[in-house]
């Protein structure tokens, strides 16, 4: 740990909250977690201007170390109450920390509309493939034939792609990142949080205590470690055949760029209506 | 304001106390939370609440505040504790499939405290049921829909004048107690026009939440004084503290400790019911000499002042109380209301909802009879008084 790291832990993590966190040995939501407070640091983002959101499940445990407003709010909802904070007070940089189910599934439609508003957020959706907290259930990201508890005799159903989506859906930035991918990550979030608009990180982290057991994935460095062999960088990814790209996955920024927020366009809204009362 | 007045004299009238307006129970529940300071709303669109949601969004940008239309109920009550959090006084507006929705996040603002106002204009369920007739159908929804036990305010209005009154009253508690405030009117009341008389503006009490005092580093978000009523830091003002719907200790942290979990519980349930009498409304209508009582609320409160009027001229000697507190249960006043009456009637559009509470009050006082009605009409006063042939 170098000295630098060292006092952004100090900066940014809460004094008052113990640990160890609550997460399994391997998790990677401690990266997120390092990853998160070394792109607020290098953003020079003020802490009492930033306030972070999250749902329910093992994602849902991370504000509550960083030394901001936290505020872990219901299953799938996290993205409501972040949109009605930044409502109310625009100037905040608000950041909201899902999971997979929490995001895509009870969570799915606030995402895609939060995307087509254009929201100025930034969504962190920890994508592990599966319900973590409640013991490895099914997710709409479980790939098809995968074991789940629910799914005992392999998944039936294709899952989502998420970066995929929240682009369709009209995010100003979209970017995939992993935990094993640290420095990258690092960036991907520290672009998102910069970013004007609605920003989504899908950070892909393992969960060996649930997905990885019931697959036989082996242990959490085995999978820490497959990642580096699945993610392909943007620009190889564009080069790949069909057959390469099986069972592999697309890291980088999928989507970048300008549009109007719903904080700017209302303002038009506000703006006419003023005009109007105003002739009477 | 009267045909053909001039702006000049309708802006000189504005100013003079008791402005004269032709509203519709919805405006002015609308009109109410704008005067008690409202300045956030989120909602989604639902028969016979759509008038406020549309109110809304007319003149919240006037204001220069925030009004959003969400993707559904849920979003709406989800946004409006985000913004509650954040310093604003919040509401949204729905009906009884929309306000089945919200009943998870409505937990979530009762545990955090997050003072809002919900507004549930009854029509007739379950499910899509009567969408655009009147019920009463959401008196015990509104007390017990969210999980767990938990305290509930909910207020009723019984006419246009009572939507603003009560609409005022709703935020002024929800900020007081630092609780969410559900707003229960009925289709007839919420589309009803009525003259109504609203007041000046400097005459109305508005009372905010209070906010901490001390430095950021001195802030324990829950630790409270006498009261029981933690104050609350708006989100980005320095205080960086943490909310969730999980059990907590005074710092706001997860705590499953039995030596912190139950004073927390008696500290949501005393923080309300300490002050009880300052929330438990009613009206009395003829009941000092009355032999028989009539005990209502919302539009059906309307059809027993008929029914009092028509019976006293008919010679039979009838009284009315009107609960404008659902919840608490005013049981005080239905106490006094019951001792020494030869019966009790209790109309209402549902299966006995209220009744059941004032029989579980009663206690042998007197005879307490249910008068339910579910065909989407209003119980008419001759209704009422063809009841009193079984009493009489």
């Amino acid at each position: 740990m170098t000295a630098v790291h060292r006092s952004v832990v100090y900066d940014w993590l809460r004094h008052d909250k113990k640990f160890p966190h609550v997460w399994c040995p391997g998790c990677g939501l401690g990266i997120l977690l390092g990853s998160l407070v070394r792109s607020l640091a290098q953003g020079g983002y003020d802490k009492n201007q930033v306030v972070l959101v999250s749902g329910i499940g093992c994602s849902g445990r991370l504000p509550v170390y960083v030394d901001v407003g936290s505020v872990h709010t219901t299953h799938g909802r996290a993205l409501t109450f972040a949109t009605g904070i930044k409502l109310a007070k625009p100037e905040l940089k608000v950041i909201v920390v899902m999971g997979d189910g929490d995001a895509t599934a009870i969570g799915g439609n606030h995402l895609i509309h939060a995307a087509r508003r254009n929201l100025d957020l930034t969504a962190i959706i920890v994508n592990n493939l599966t319900y973590g907290m409640t013991g490895g259930q099914y997710s709409p990201t479980t790939p098809l034939g995968a074991k789940a508890t629910t799914a005992p005799y392999g998944h039936s159903e294709p899952s989502f792609d998420i970066s995929a989506l929240t682009v369709t859906a009209g995010a100003s930035f979209v970017a995939r990142s992993t935990v094993y991918h640290v420095t990258q990550l690092d960036q991907m979030l520290s672009q998102a949080i910069a970013k004007k608009g609605f920003g989504v990180v899908e950070v892909l982290s393992p969960c060996h205590t649930n997905y990885g057991r019931q697959n036989r994935l082996g242990s959490q460095v085995e999978m820490m470690k497959s990642y580096k062999k699945q993610a392909v960088r943007m620009d190889r990814w564009d080069k790949l055949g069909s057959a390469e790209r099986e069972g592999r996955f697309a890291i980088g920024v999928l989507a970048d760029h300008e549009r109007p927020t719903f904080w700017e366009t209302y303002q038009g809204s506000v703006d006419r209506a003023q005009a109007i009362r105003k002739e009477g | 304001m009267a045909a053909g007045t001039s702006k000049a004299a309708g802006k000189a009238a504005k100013s003079r106390k008791g402005q004269a307006r032709l509203l519709q129970g919805n405006e002015a529940a609308s009109l109410g939370a704008l005067a008690a300071g409202c300045n956030f709303f989120a909602g989604y669109p639902i028969t016979p609440a759509s008038e406020i949601t549309e109110y809304m969004s007319r003149e919240m940008p006037v204001r220069g505040n925030p009004f959003i239309q969400m993707e559904d109920e849920i979003a709406s009550i989800g946004a409006c504790v985000g913004a509650s959090l954040a310093g604003r006084k919040a509401m949204t507006a729905t009906s009884g499939p929309g306000f089945s929705l919200m009943q998870e996040n409505l937990g979530y603002a009762m545990i955090v405290e997050a003072p809002m106002v919900v507004v549930n204009v009854m029509r007739g369920g379950p499910s899509t049921g009567l969408p655009t007739n009147v019920a009463q159908g959401d008196v015990q929804q509104a007390r017990w829909g969210t999980h767990g036990d938990h305290p509930a305010i909910v207020f009723c209005p019984s006419s246009v004048a009572e939507c603003f009154e009560l609409m005022v009253k709703a935020f002024n508690t929800a900020e007081r107690f630092r609780t969410p405030v559900i707003f229960l009117a009925d289709e007839t009341v919420a589309h009803l026009r009525e003259k109504v008389i609203l007041p000046a503006e400097g005459d109305l009490e508005v009372i905010d939440r209070r906010r901490p005092t001390v430095p950021p580093d001195w802030y324990v978000p829950y630790k409270t004084d006498g009261s029981l009523i933690p104050r609350l830091a708006d989100l980005g003002e320095g205080y960086r503290y943490h909310v969730t719907g999980l059990v907590h200790d005074e710092r706001g942290f997860p705590t499953r400790r039995a030596d912190e979990v139950e004073p927390f519980y008696a500290r949501l349930f005393g923080k309300i019911s300490r002050h009880f009498n300052d929330l438990m409304l009613t009206k009395q209508y003829s009941m000092d000499d009355a032999e028989i009582v009539l005990i209502s609320y919302g539009c059906t409160a309307r059809s027993c002042r008929a029914a009092v009027r028509l019976g006293r001229e008919r010679g039979i000697k009838l009284g009315l109380l009107q609960l404008l507190t659902l919840w608490p249960f005013p049981r005080q006043a239905v106490e006094a209301a019951l001792a020494g009456r030869k019966a009790a009637l209790v109309p209402e559009l549902n299966m006995g909802q209220i009744s059941r509470e004032v029989k579980r009050v009663n206690d042998g006082r007197t005879q307490v009879i249910r008068h339910s009605k579910m065909d989407g009409t209003m119980i008419t006063p001759e209704e009422i008084l063809g009841r009193m042939r079984e009493v009489a």
